[in-house]
């Protein structure tokens, strides 16, 4: 969007320009006004947006106004006269704030939010030291479910789920029921988010300035199994863990804490500390097979071939499809996740190798991401009732029990994975960001299919933020078209056009959250700052540079474990332990 | 048929007006002698109010009862049985009237027809009991003419409520309906807009925008696809003024749409009605369907190229939905609550697409506006204030009802010329104008001529017309309680100072009436006020604290009381009375006692009896059963 008229206003009696259509709120901030705000957010660049001027915190006095102006979604004028700290914003602000701490339990020294919660913040900043108006609290609906747990009590309506369940993930769950002080954000007709199209991508969570909405927490389950004698506990960190981690012990966004994860997972007592990177690779070898397998088929003439083939990795477009597009249930690729797949070849070839029953193993992932605690529940994922991986736990869990353990995570040395499952490439490592798989997947098909080596490694098209990238890569004369989304409201976008058929391309890879798995609902909270999701994925990049090995199919475990084991890509094991299939799930 | 020149509407209008003549003749005449078919009036006419309120005091059985009487009687073929919508004087409702003596009926039933036939129809005298009685003089007043309650008034938006038969668009045509949308095809549309920004009108929802500088906005939105939207989501307690247009004139609804229309270059109509509104949905629907009948909506309306039509979105009763932008996503099919402005629908509203809201008494205005010019609207009124108001005359006064006075028109002369004054004699105290969102007036703001501007400097606002009176027995904190509660059961939900804020907002009040308020809470009601009103995203919000703010500017002392002295001076809040009984008067006849549910009430036969206060629920039981007036409540 072109805007070059530019604005000049005063704020606080300093003069400040900027184009048209800025808000007074960000106008404020590049002069170092920081305007306190509750119920706005806007993660620039991407979709994730939520200005719905309803909390009133963010109130300034604008000349010549009748009323306050909310500054996050009043766009400056020429000439305005703004003032953010005068007597009267500053009662109303407070007053404003006093009001919700009215209505909220404050329960805040057991919250699961405390020292992370945007109302606590606000509580300080303002200086608000008792509770001037006491009143009848509302009384809201709890549920906890395998990913998320929701106690709505803690609930300040800034609508912020709303809008990403509606307008960023289109899943349409979540919005205001009933009016007045009855409003709650609930499912229609207050339904259970089991009962719903929820897909656990978690964006919810991701966006909840308080403790309404919070990840099913595992770390009390997850402490049992580490303290017990009789388990074999195993880890398996995702990519994007390693880039945000040190988030929470303060480290700057992008810091690359690999070598700390692996050493705090053993200090906490994992017996092995193994890589999701790992089966990252893995995936590629299955999935790649299965791209060049459709379209060697699809160019040999087979007009059945059902193409794009989309990526499967991502448990939430997972549950998506399976809700919302069971017609189109073939389109995506076969292959499992990277955590599960883990899961299958741990439970199976390595404890088999080890020699540990079935039962004494647990497999803990590691996961950016809640959507992966559903998986991990998924009743194809387990055997007799035995999970291939028994559950995940956030990179927020983690940190809490790195935390919990006495274990100063700064000052761990570095230490690496364990193998055979711990070796990982380049191209593993950049799952964690959109657009990731695709690059992944690219390196290999490229390879396999042309027998050819790779002039350039990187395919920066299908990098960045944009919410659809689209690209063609000539692979020695075949125009190989992939399209790249992240959100489910892009890949609504697609998958409307896929079945109406109006999709060209021969491979898609979808990531549910803003920014692929570094923006997962798992990760350190960003408040809506997208320096943070940029940072992480920046050092996604730097990890996948700093490898020695930078495409799958060159991992020499993952070349091991075929000939050793599992014989090749879309072979019979292969098949069955790698590969699943889908479901139609949607609510009739 | 179809009309599809201004000629072929003129001719229908000459043909129309030829049943409507001895109506409007009728209008004109004064307390004559009473016409009857005996008499040798060769014919006569019934109008039996079709509105809401007297239907609810069974004025449909009336008007049944009329017909059979009338063929029991074999003169059906003389007298014609009308059904027009409201007359305005719904206190003294069902109203009947007969043409063409003009003989105005009030409070008749069922019963009463087959003497209005017998001896008014035929005979030619008029039923005396049934004529309006006017409470000063207690003369019988056979017109309302000479009524106190018409004689101030001047009705322009109402100019067809009570006279025409809604469910026939050719009475309407007749009364130059639909003229001035043929006028105002053949004229360039930015002339006809001029006309109405010239006018003066105002928006009579309640804030009062311009509807001319509304419309122009709307004009410069250029898009394939744009919207008038006819707002009736009437919410107001006690105001049915939108009602009362819809079902007794619903055509000039449709027709200002239209003309509306052409002006801002929309060709897609919406009427978004609370669906609590049955009656005005069907008689909107019956127009609108006489009007495509009619070739009046459609394409190539008149002939002149122009298409235009209108469809109907159900509201179901939100308060908060009559604010244009929750109106709007509530026709989308989402959730019933306001955002922002800007944008502003001119720009992005039903759907993205521009769209123009006007109310229903603002539409009504427009097409007499342009058929009679803008400068004689203009001449109504007051500077900034054109035309006239209708406002909804409730409460403790004698003639409740609806009553459209010229923009200036004192507040004295509505209550006490017009209304009749404060019920039973008792003191008036206050009048609340401007429904929930308004404030409470006092007897220091009785000669204000009412507009827009004067009625916000005093505290209070125009709204969307409702006007209460209060008296003596009305106590003031109770009142700004009552609306509270309105607006908190009406809140959206959206925004923290209306959700959460009015909420404490009631809290307060209830304990202030409850006997258990401080000082302190008096203080902190008016900050939360304050902030409420400085802070609130749309207007039912900024508005919402009105009602305490005015009380708490002319009546304070009165909060004071309730929690200084534990006193409520009107006797209303129960929590703060006090019964004993008057050991002097009392008989000790136990009558009071007996009859106590709380059996707070002791004592023996003969000897005084005695209130345990612990005890005693303050139902008043024993103030109705003593004979002897020993029970005193303080």
């Amino acid at each position: 969007m072109e805007n070059t008229t530019i604005i000049t206003l005063t704020i606080d009696g300093r003069a400040v320009s900027v184009p048209k259509g800025t808000s007074i709120l960000d106008a404020a901030a590049t002069i170092g006004i920081k305007i306190p705000a509750l119920c706005h957010m806007d993660l620039k660049g991407t979709c994730v947006k939520n200005t719905p001027a309803s909390c009133r915190i963010c109130v300034v006095e604008v000349e010549g106004r009748r009323n306050l102006a909310p500054s996050c979604a009043t766009q400056v004028m020429e000439g305005m006269v703004v003032r953010t700290n005068s007597a009267r914003v500053v009662r109303a602000r407070k007053t404003v704030a006093e009001l919700i701490l009215s209505d909220h339990p404050n329960d805040c020294l057991t919250c699961p939010k405390c020292s992370d919660c945007e109302l606590q913040k606000l509580v300080t900043r303002f200086n608000i030291r008792r509770m001037t108006y006491k009143g009848e609290q509302s009384v809201r609906k709890k549920e906890e479910t395998v990913a998320i747990t929701r106690n709505m009590d803690k609930c300040i309506l800034c609508r912020r789920c709303e809008s990403v369940c509606n307008q960023v993930q289109t899943v349409g769950v979540l919005g205001a029921v009933r009016r007045g002080f009855e409003t709650t954000i609930a499912p229609t007709f207050d339904r259970m988010f089991k009962d719903t199209d929820c897909t656990y991508c978690g964006q919810c969570v991701a966006v909840c300035p308080t403790g309404a909405l919070t990840e099913r927490d595992n770390t009390d389950r997850l402490l049992d199994d580490l303290c017990n004698p009789e388990k074999i506990v195993i880890a398996q960190p995702a990519p994007a863990v390693r880039v945000a981690l040190g988030e929470e012990f303060g480290m700057k966004p992008g810091t690359i804490v690999t070598g700390k994860l692996a050493t705090s997972l053993r200090y906490l007592g994992f017996d092995y500390v193994f890589d999701t990177d790992f089966a990252a690779d893995l995936t590629i070898m299955e999935e790649g097979a299965e791209i060049l397998h459709r379209l060697r088929a699809f160019l040999g003439g087979d007009k059945s071939v059902k193409l794009p083939i989309m990526t499967s990795c991502c448990p939430a477009w997972v549950n998506f499809y399976e809700h919302n597009y069971p017609d189109l249930l073939e389109y995506p690729s076969s292959a499992k996740s990277p955590a599960q797949m883990f899961g299958a070849i741990a439970k199976n070839y390595w404890a088999e190798k080890m020699g540990i029953p079935r039962e004494k193993l647990v497999v803990v992932s590691i996961m950016p991401c809640l959507a992966k605690k559903y998986e991990c529940e998924r009743e194809e994922f387990s055997v007799n009732g035995n999970p291939d991986v028994d559950y995940s736990i956030s990179t927020r869990e983690l940190a809490r029990l790195i935390k919990r353990s006495n274990i100063d995570f700064e000052s761990l040395p570095d230490s690496d994975f364990d193998t055979p499952m711990g070796e990982s490439s380049g191209a593993g490592a950049i799952f964690g960001a959109t657009g990731g798989v695709m690059e992944a997947a690219l390196r290999t098909v490229y390879e396999v299919f042309t027998g050819k080596t790779l002039p350039r490694l990187e395919f920066t098209a299908v990098r960045g933020l944009d919410g659809i990238k689209e690209a063609t890569i000539d692979i020695d004369g075949f125009p190989l078209k992939v399209c790249v989304a992240h959100t489910l409201g892009n890949a609504r976008y697609l998958m409307d056009k896929l079945r109406k058929g109006e999709l060209n391309y021969h491979v898609v890879e979808v990531m549910a959250c803003p920014g692929g798995c570094i923006g997962g609902a798992g990760q350190p909270y960003h408040h809506g700052n997208i320096e943070v999701l940029k940072a992480r994925a920046a050092a996604i990049y730097r990890e996948d540079e700093g490898k020695p090995i930078r495409k799958s199919h060159e991992n020499p475990d993952i070349k091991q474990l075929y000939e050793v084991y599992l014989g090749e890509p879309l072979g019979e094991l292969s098949e069955k332990l790698l590969h699943t299939r889908y479901f139609d799930k949607s609510i009739k | 048929m179809t009309i599809n020149s201004p000629d072929v509407l003129e001719g229908i209008r000459q043909e129309a007006l030829k049943a409507l003549s001895q109506r409007e003749e009728s209008n004109k005449a004064t307390s004559a002698q009473a016409a009857g078919l005996e008499k040798g009036t060769p014919h006569m006419q019934i109008l039996c109010c079709g509105g809401t309120g007297c239907k609810a005091s069974e004025s449909a059985k009336i008007a049944q009862n009329f017909q059979e009487s009338l063929k029991a009687h074999s003169i059906e073929d003389k007298v014609d049985v009308v059904v027009p919508g409201c007359f305005g004087f719904c206190e003294k409702g069902p109203i009947v009237k007969i043409v063409p003596d003009n003989t105005f009926y009030t409070s008749v039933r069922p019963e009463d027809v087959e003497e209005i036939v017998t001896s008014h129809i035929l005979a030619g005298n008029r039923v005396e009991r049934l004529l309006y009685v006017d409470p000063s003089t207690g003369q019988h007043i056979s017109d309302s003419k000479h009524m106190n309650f018409y004689r101030k008034q001047m009705r322009i938006a109402l100019r067809n409520c009570g006279f025409i038969n809604p469910e026939d668009i050719r009475e309407y045509i007749a009364r130059d309906g639909y003229k001035a949308l043929a006028q105002s095809l053949q004229r360039p549309s930015e002339d006809v807009l001029a006309d109405i920004k010239a006018s003066g009108l105002r928006g009579r929802g309640g804030a009062g925008f311009p509807t001319g500088v509304k419309w122009e906005i709307a004009r410069k939105f250029d898009a394939p696809d744009k919207y008038v939207v006819c707002n009736a989501d009437e919410g107001d307690p006690g105001a049915f003024m939108d009602r009362s247009i819809m079902e007794g004139d619903p055509n000039s609804v449709i027709e200002a749409m239209m003309i509306c229309g052409y002006c801002i270059n929309a060709h897609h109509g919406l009427i978004y009605i609370r669906a609590e509104y049955p009656l005005a949905v069907h008689r909107l629907k019956v127009a609108i369907g006489q009007a495509r009948e009619y070739g009046l909506l459609g394409k190539n309306i008149l002939g002149t190229g122009f298409d235009f039509d209108i469809e109907i979105r159900y509201g179901a009763g939100a308060f908060v939905c009559g604010e244009e932008t929750a109106l709007i996503h509530s026709m989308e099919g989402k959730r019933g609550e306001p955002t922002l402005k800007p944008p502003f629908p001119a720009e992005a509203g039903y759907f993205g697409n521009p769209t123009n809201v006007n109310n229903v008494e603002t539409l009504a205005n427009v097409p007499v506006i342009l058929t009679k010019g803008p400068q004689w609207f203009a001449s109504i009124g007051t500077e900034k204030s054109k035309g006239t108001k209708v406002f909804a005359l409730a409460g403790k006064i004698n003639n409740v009802g609806l009553i459209e006075v010229p923009m200036g028109t004192t507040l004295r002369e509505i209550i006490y010329d017009i209304g009749g004054g404060v019920k039973g004699g008792k003191k008036f105290k206050a009048v609340q104008t401007g429904g929930p969102s308004g404030g409470c007036l006092t007897e220091k703001h009785l000669d204000i001529p009412i507009d827009y501007e004067s009625l916000a400097a005093a505290g209070s606002m125009m709204g969307s017309g409702g006007m209460i009176v209060m008296d003596e027995d009305d106590c003031m904190v109770s009142v700004a309680k009552f609306f509270l509660e309105f607006t908190v059961d009406e809140s959206c939900g959206k925004c923290t100072p209306c959700r959460i804020g009015n909420r404490r907002m009631l809290e307060i009040l209830t304990r202030i009436t409850d006997g258990r308020g401080t000082e302190e809470d008096i203080e902190t009601l008016e900050n939360l006020a304050k902030v409420i009103k400085d802070t609130a995203l749309c207007g039912l919000g900024q508005t919402s604290p009105n009602p305490v703010l005015s009380t708490l500017a002319n009546f304070r002392e009165e909060y004071e009381e309730h929690v200084r002295d534990h006193k409520c001076r009107a006797h209303k809040c129960k929590s703060l009375l006090t019964y004993s009984i008057d050991p002097a008067l009392c008989k000790g006849c136990s009558a009071c006692a007996r009859g106590c549910p709380a059996e707070a009430i002791a004592g023996e036969v003969r000897k005084p009896f005695v209130i345990n206060p612990e005890k005693c629920i303050r139902c008043g039981m024993c103030l109705s059963r003593c004979k002897f007036g020993a029970i005193k409540v303080i």
